[in-house]
């Protein structure tokens, strides 16, 4: 089901010339066609450990350091130690042993191939695939700094790749279970008089952890409700109501009918400032055209967030920061 | 909504319905002091009409069901989209998960991608490196199979011990559809893969930004794998990778590609992210396993549990659960009320199925006395399912994946459960 009739004619000849060139043999059924050379290439970008895959380029630490403080702080911080509950890319060396192991780029990955891939393929968050080679080799460079695996002068490029090795890379070993585990349980299960005796030594009524039922969100709800559920998608970033501080976002306390960009001691982006300074209010009308995708309304806001498509989500996230705003408070 | 009770139907309508507030407790026959007005009147849906066809074109549960959907757990990730939630099992009886309340787990949203815009490409070492559409997968010869989809990382947040309060949470990042699928051995054979292939592999990737990949070695891509596009006989939901996701039986949920694009045949495996960073398991001295992909034999009682208290009072009751095995089928298991001293063997519904949800009952009576109950597994190769205690002496607490541990839930002579660890 071919959107235009020239693809679907395409298709035809290619299975044609397939069966012509004898790539359907007995035993296939002519199904399929040729992938080209250039939809490989623009669909084959994995990168394996010995560098294989790598596209020519090459990136510095420093240059590193902006690209990273430009897209990927806002999540990972900084100096990538991770935002909130944001993942940390750095850190962590030599607590693999302990209770809770910080497993980072730099403690735990055992290949350079797999940052520069997965940076390469899947980040930022909601912009996968907009970073330039050079880029991604800069970026590399500069999470790499950020563990001291490297100084401050390194550049990263496709031929000194593979002279780095990750402080971890020995640190796998590959399933042993069946060895390990599987013939110690593989004995006759005990059906009486196991145990002596049985005591309870953990509850998890006293970590009180599990999420509270909200049989309501079934039923009709209440739009300010709703909007609160919606926003904990914003509260990696953002706090709101009494006491709210700065986190990677401004605080959002009072935020409908306020100047953009008025929150003290919140370093906003050159783009939202330029745009505070041409006089813009966050009212209603700003704020769902902001929240439907706020780097299409602001070029080069700091704000990574893909946005909210469906608009009556936006109203109730709309109706939920109003119920914490000065004019929402006469609801 | 206290007034709710689990299933739906409120508190007052209970009581009315003849079940006598003292028969809730009482453990003889039970009788009605006064006629049930349920039966003694004629209610209004005994006399007007229903809805009719077509009210609701494609049927969603009844009403009274809504709790019965999946949960996330908030606090675990910053975001939604690179998140997962929870299958209600306690609530589901059989074995097959309905698709609408498959747990969905994503690391960059669920796409909304149209068959028409669906590529499928197999490259690598292979003789004719081929684009398919959806349309060319629906030519190929197609099979039907049932499995159980179980992420790595299910009961991962109990490995230090009993933290949620809920099988739903505990066990629930498992689904078990039936799926219509082609097996990739005829798409890797279309594309012709010839030599030594003993030590090849496919790396497999999905459409979404995530861009998710997997190394799996050829063997289990040439054995069991499924190309699928429909389960529980209709199309894919967009969570599960509508159209076409990977299906990847007895082995971990991160391997089964959603929104499936790519595959690769290689002679080494990528080390992707997700094969590094993520899916391998810490063990207790800081190494880690990887390629752990086998799901070893597991099983939960899913009632009793802390979401299905007993409410009927002593007496005849019903413990079910399931279980489950990445090595073959289920052949046995044993449920146990005293927290492992003695045993009892449990009743399958069905003789287990490969790599597929098995269900068990204990038909039994209960005496109103507290109860530590167990359930354990063993498969067709002889694994027994070991204790959680067991498999911490082997690898320590810090593995956040393959936790398939015996679970125990405290049920209180009140008749309320609770998720708890034992000696
Ligand atoms: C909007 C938030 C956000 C931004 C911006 C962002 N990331 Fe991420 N990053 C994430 C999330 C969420 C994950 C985990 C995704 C998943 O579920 O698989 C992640 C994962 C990672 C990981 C893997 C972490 C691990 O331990 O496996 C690396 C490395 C990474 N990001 C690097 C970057 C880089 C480099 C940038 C900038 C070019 C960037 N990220 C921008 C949110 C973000
Ligand atoms: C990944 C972190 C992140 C997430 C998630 C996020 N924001 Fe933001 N938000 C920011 C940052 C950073 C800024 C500052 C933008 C700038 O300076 O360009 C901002 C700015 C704003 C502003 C303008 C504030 C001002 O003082 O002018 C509003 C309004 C806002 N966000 C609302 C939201 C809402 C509502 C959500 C959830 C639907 C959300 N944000 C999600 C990081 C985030």
């Amino acid at each position: 089901m071919s959107k235009s009739p020239e693809v679907g004619l395409l298709q035809v000849l290619w299975l044609g010339l397939a069966l012509a060139a004898g790539g359907a043999s007995a035993d296939t059924l002519g199904l399929g066609r040729p992938a080209l050379a250039e939809e490989i290439a623009a669909w084959d970008l994995d990168v394996r450990p010995d560098g294989t895959g790598l596209p020519p380029g090459s990136g510095d630490v420093l240059t590193g350091e902006g690209v990273f403080a430009e897209k990927c702080a806002a999540c990972h911080g900084d100096f990538g130690e991770g935002v909130g509950n944001w993942p940390e890319v750095a850190g962590g060396q030599g607590t693999l042993d302990n209770k809770d192991p910080v497993k980072t780029v730099g403690s735990y990955w055992p290949y350079l191939s797999t940052l520069w891939d997965y940076v390469h393929r899947s980040m930022p968050y909601g912009a996968a695939q907009t970073l330039s080679p050079d880029d991604v080799y800069a970026v590399a460079a500069y999470i790499l700094y950020s563990n001291d695996i490297v100084d401050e002068e390194f550049s990263l490029n496709a031929t000194n790749f593979t002279g780095i090795t990750m402080p971890n890379a020995d640190g796998f070993v590959v399933d042993d279970r069946a060895a390990r585990e599987y013939d110690v349980w593989r004995a006759a299960p005990c059906m009486a008089e196991c145990k002596d005796s049985v005591t309870i030594t953990m509850r998890a009524t006293a970590l009180d952890v599990t999420p509270r039922d909200d049989v309501a969100t079934a039923a009709p709800v209440d739009l300010i409700a709703k909007g609160q559920r919606l926003f904990s998608t914003c509260k990696s970033c953002h706090e709101i109501g009494e006491g709210a501080k700065n986190r990677s976002g401004p605080m959002l306390t009072g935020i409908v009918g306020r100047a953009a960009g008025a929150v003290d001691g919140f370093r906003y982006s050159k783009a939202l400032k330029t745009a505070a300074g041409g006089g813009l209010i966050w009212n209603e009308t700003a704020l769902d055209a902001f929240l439907t995708q706020p780097r299409d309304y602001l070029n080069g806001s700091k704000m990574v967030f893909a946005g909210i498509t469906n608009p009556e989500d936006r109203k109730a996230v709309i109706a939920y920061l109003k119920s914490h705003s000065a004019q929402g408070d006469t609801r | 909504m206290s007034e709710k009770r689990p299933n739906g139907t409120s508190r007052r309508a209970f009581l009315r319905g003849g079940v006598a507030a003292a028969g809730a407790v009482a453990a003889g026959p039970m009788r009605a002091e006064t006629p049930d007005p349920l039966i003694t009147e004629v209610q209004d849906w005994a006399s007007g009409l229903g809805v009719g066809v077509d009210e609701v074109p494609y049927g969603l549960p009844i009403e009274f069901e809504a709790d019965v959907r999946r949960r996330n757990v908030p606090w675990l990730t910053a975001d939604t989209k690179s998140s997962v939630n929870f299958t209600p099992i306690h609530a589901l009886d059989g074995t097959i998960t309905p698709q609408g309340c498959g747990f969905e787990r994503h690391h960059s949203g669920a796409i909304t991608l149209h068959k028409d815009d669906y590529r499928l490409m197999v490259h690598g070492l292979v003789e004719r490196p081929l684009v398919f559409t959806y349309a060319d997968l629906e030519r190929f010869p197609r099979e039907n199979h049932v499995y159980f989809c179980e992420c790595a990382a299910n009961s991962g947040m109990e490995w230090a011990g009993a933290q949620l309060n809920g099988a739903q949470y505990t066990h629930g990042m498992i689904h078990n559809m039936e799926y219509t699928g082609v097996p990739l051995r005829a798409l890797l054979n279309e594309a012709g893969i010839s030599g030594d292939l003993s030590d090849k592999w496919i790396y497999v990737e999905g459409a979404d930004a995530a861009s998710n990949g997997r190394s799996i070695p050829l063997a289990k891509a040439l054995d069991d794998v499924l190309v699928a596009f429909k389960a529980n006989g209709e199309a894919l939901r967009r969570e599960h990778g509508y159209p076409v996701r990977l299906v990847v039986p007895g082995w971990e949920g991160n391997l089964w590609i959603k929104w499936l694009r790519r595959i690769e045949v290689t002679n080494a495996p990528v080390e992707s992210r997700e094969e590094t960073s993520k899916y391998t398991d810490t063990l207790a001295d800081g190494t880690a396993r990887k390629w752990t992909w086998v799901m070893d034999a597991k099983s939960v009682i899913t009632a009793p549990s802390p979401q299905m208290p007993i409410q009927h009072g002593t007496g005849p009751l019903v413990i079910t659960g399931m279980a489950w095995s990445g090595h073959g089928r289920i052949t046995r298991v044993d449920v146990s009320k005293d927290g492992g001293k003695t045993w009892e063997i449990a009743r399958l519904d069905r003789a287990g199925e490969a790599k597929a949800l098995c269900r068990f009952y204990l038909d039994t009576t209960w005496d109103g006395g507290e109860m530590l109950l167990q359930s354990r597994a063993m498969d067709e190769t002889g694994y027994v399912q070991p204790t959680k205690n067991q498999l911490r002496a082997v690898r320590g607490e810090n593995s956040v994946y393959h936790n398939n541990g015996i679970q125990t839930w405290h049920v209180a002579t009140s008749g309320e459960v609770e998720n708890v660890e034992v000696t």
